[in-house]
């Protein structure tokens, strides 16, 4: 298999970059390809135009700031993260999900920022910027914006990117006290998509919850924010009573569909065991370095 | 509709963008005028004619087109062939020498670490990747570096022992099946 033909440009900075998706009514931006390309060759993808990004510089960053944000530039893989202590130390949730995206093999390849624009229902990305509160910074003509992941990712595969912009960083702001959290997935063989993946993000301030997050995966059209499950542990010590509140609604949040996967309500079911079981991890590994 | 064939001739086409890629493959420079939709895969087999790199499912599941760019593996499968230009890319017929085989490929011969052998190249390549940052895994990790190669024959039970036998190799260790050659019926675990 082999895409329709395109034409090809490697731009070497970020302004021509943007000035050739201005100037093509139908181009691409191509990073790590690992969605794009397989899209492409099943023809369900056919750009006039690719704009090879992988030729900017300084663009595979990921870093602690001063300010007590994390930033990933556009070209930072996931094998990058996944290999990174600082990610371990600042940000235990992207920690945990780094090693479960996709297979060792497209984790050299595929990009942290590319996830989240591809906002593939089944990304893992999307679902922990969504409980983190993290955003995506766009780049235009007119200068750079910062959008919220929940806003930014639209609909199944779709964002509020627009035509002439291209997303070059993503942004986890900073803590309110601690942060830890987990990422669960369920996936029947390394690389297939998940029956059903959790993100839970916690700020934690003297044994009580600050803020908290929880973003599903593939249990719904696209990534959901379980927000009012994330509500019920904001406040809490994470008492039973309030962690099995969350779990309820986090599963009510979900919206899956029966397939050979499982059935919906088997799904639903490992929404709420992994919030369960997320929170019981982070209240196991408290308790040892305490 | 177009074929491969077209593809590798662009020339034949009429008004096709191609581009001049260079690329240091197994040690040696090449060029090749090509046309960017032209996957790394098919660039490798049918125009520098190195048939070790499989593909499989072209679907970048199975692994089986995996070769190191710049020392990390990537399923050439999904890789423009344009992306490779100025990059370093190594095959499984960069593992031996004229004379001697890589100890990854003594170690898949030593541990029945292949079957039918198609996803051999790309599970060698792969652990190439793994036992180039780290001589000493455990089998758990392994598993985790081949997780994204698919095998149908051997239940990669001996890939991993094919591996872990490598990896004492290289160390200078003698293999453990080296120094106790009484078991050596083949698939005798599952």
């Amino acid at each position: 298999m082999f895409p329709s033909r395109f034409r090809y440009e490697a731009p070497t900075s970020i302004e021509e970059a943007i000035a050739l998706l201005g100037a093509n009514e139908d181009a691409k931006v191509l990073a790590g390809g690992q969605s794009l390309i397989p899209m492409m060759k099943l023809r369900f993808a056919n750009p006039a135009l690719l704009v090879d990004i992988n030729n900017i510089p300084d663009m595979g960053y990921h870093r602690a700031d001063a300010d007590g944000s994390f930033r990933i530039g556009a070209l930072c893989r996931h094998a990058d993260l996944e290999k990174s202590t600082i990610l371990r130390e600042h940000q235990p949730l992207l920690a945990a999900a780094a090693p479960l995206v996709a297979d060792p093999i497209v984790r050299t390849r595929g990009t942290f920022v590319g996830s989240v624009c591809h906002a593939d229902p089944q990304g893992d990305w999307a679902a922990c910027m969504v409980a983190l509160g993290g955003s995506v910074i766009a780049q235009g003509p007119n200068g750079k914006r910062a959008v919220e992941v929940k806003d930014f990712v639209s609909g199944p595969f779709t964002t509020v990117l627009a035509r002439d912009e291209i997303a070059i960083e993503g942004v986890v702001p900073k803590a309110q006290g601690t942060r830890t959290g987990g990422y669960l997935k369920l996936e029947r063989r390394v690389g297939d998509f998940a029956t059903a993946a959790v993100a839970v993000s916690l700020d934690m301030s003297g044994g009580v919850v600050k803020n908290a997050g929880i973003g599903l995966v593939g249990v719904g059209s696209q990534t959901i924010n379980a927000s009012e499950a994330a509500a019920a542990l904001i406040g809490s010590s994470l008492d039973d009573e309030a962690v099995d509140r969350a779990a309820e609604l986090a599963a009510e949040a979900s919206n899956p569909r029966g397939d050979h996967r499982g059935s919906a309500d088997y799904k639903r079911h490992i929404v709420s065991t992994f919030v369960t079981r997320i929170i019981a991890n982070v209240q196991r590994s408290e308790m040892q370095v305490a | 509709m177009t074929s491969l064939f077209e593809e590798l001739q662009p020339a034949a086409a009429a008004e096709v963008q191609t581009t001049r890629v260079d690329i240091k493959i197994n040690g040696e420079y090449k060029a090749a005028q090509i046309e960017p939709r032209l996957l790394l895969a098919h660039l490798i087999r049918n125009g520098f004619r190195l048939t070790g790199t499989h593909t499989g499912c072209d679907t970048t599941n199975c692994g089986a087109c995996t070769v190191l760019m710049d020392g990390a593996p990537v399923k050439s499968c999904t890789v423009f062939a344009v992306q490779a230009n100025g990059h370093e890319v190594t095959t499984v017929e960069g593992l031996a020498t004229a004379s001697e085989l890589h100890p990854i490929q003594e170690g898949f011969k030593d541990e029945h670490g292949l079957q039918c052998g198609f996803c051999t190249p790309g599970m060698m390549l792969s652990a190439k990747a793994l036992l180039d940052e780290n001589l000493n895994p455990t089998e758990d990790e392994v598993r985790w570096a081949l997780s994204g190669n698919l095998c149908r024959c051997t239940g990669y039970q001996n890939i991993v022992k094919a591996v872990l036998w490598a990896a004492a190799k290289m160390r200078g260790d003698v293999p453990a099946d080296e120094a106790a050659t009484a078991d050596d019926s083949p698939g005798g675990e599952a």
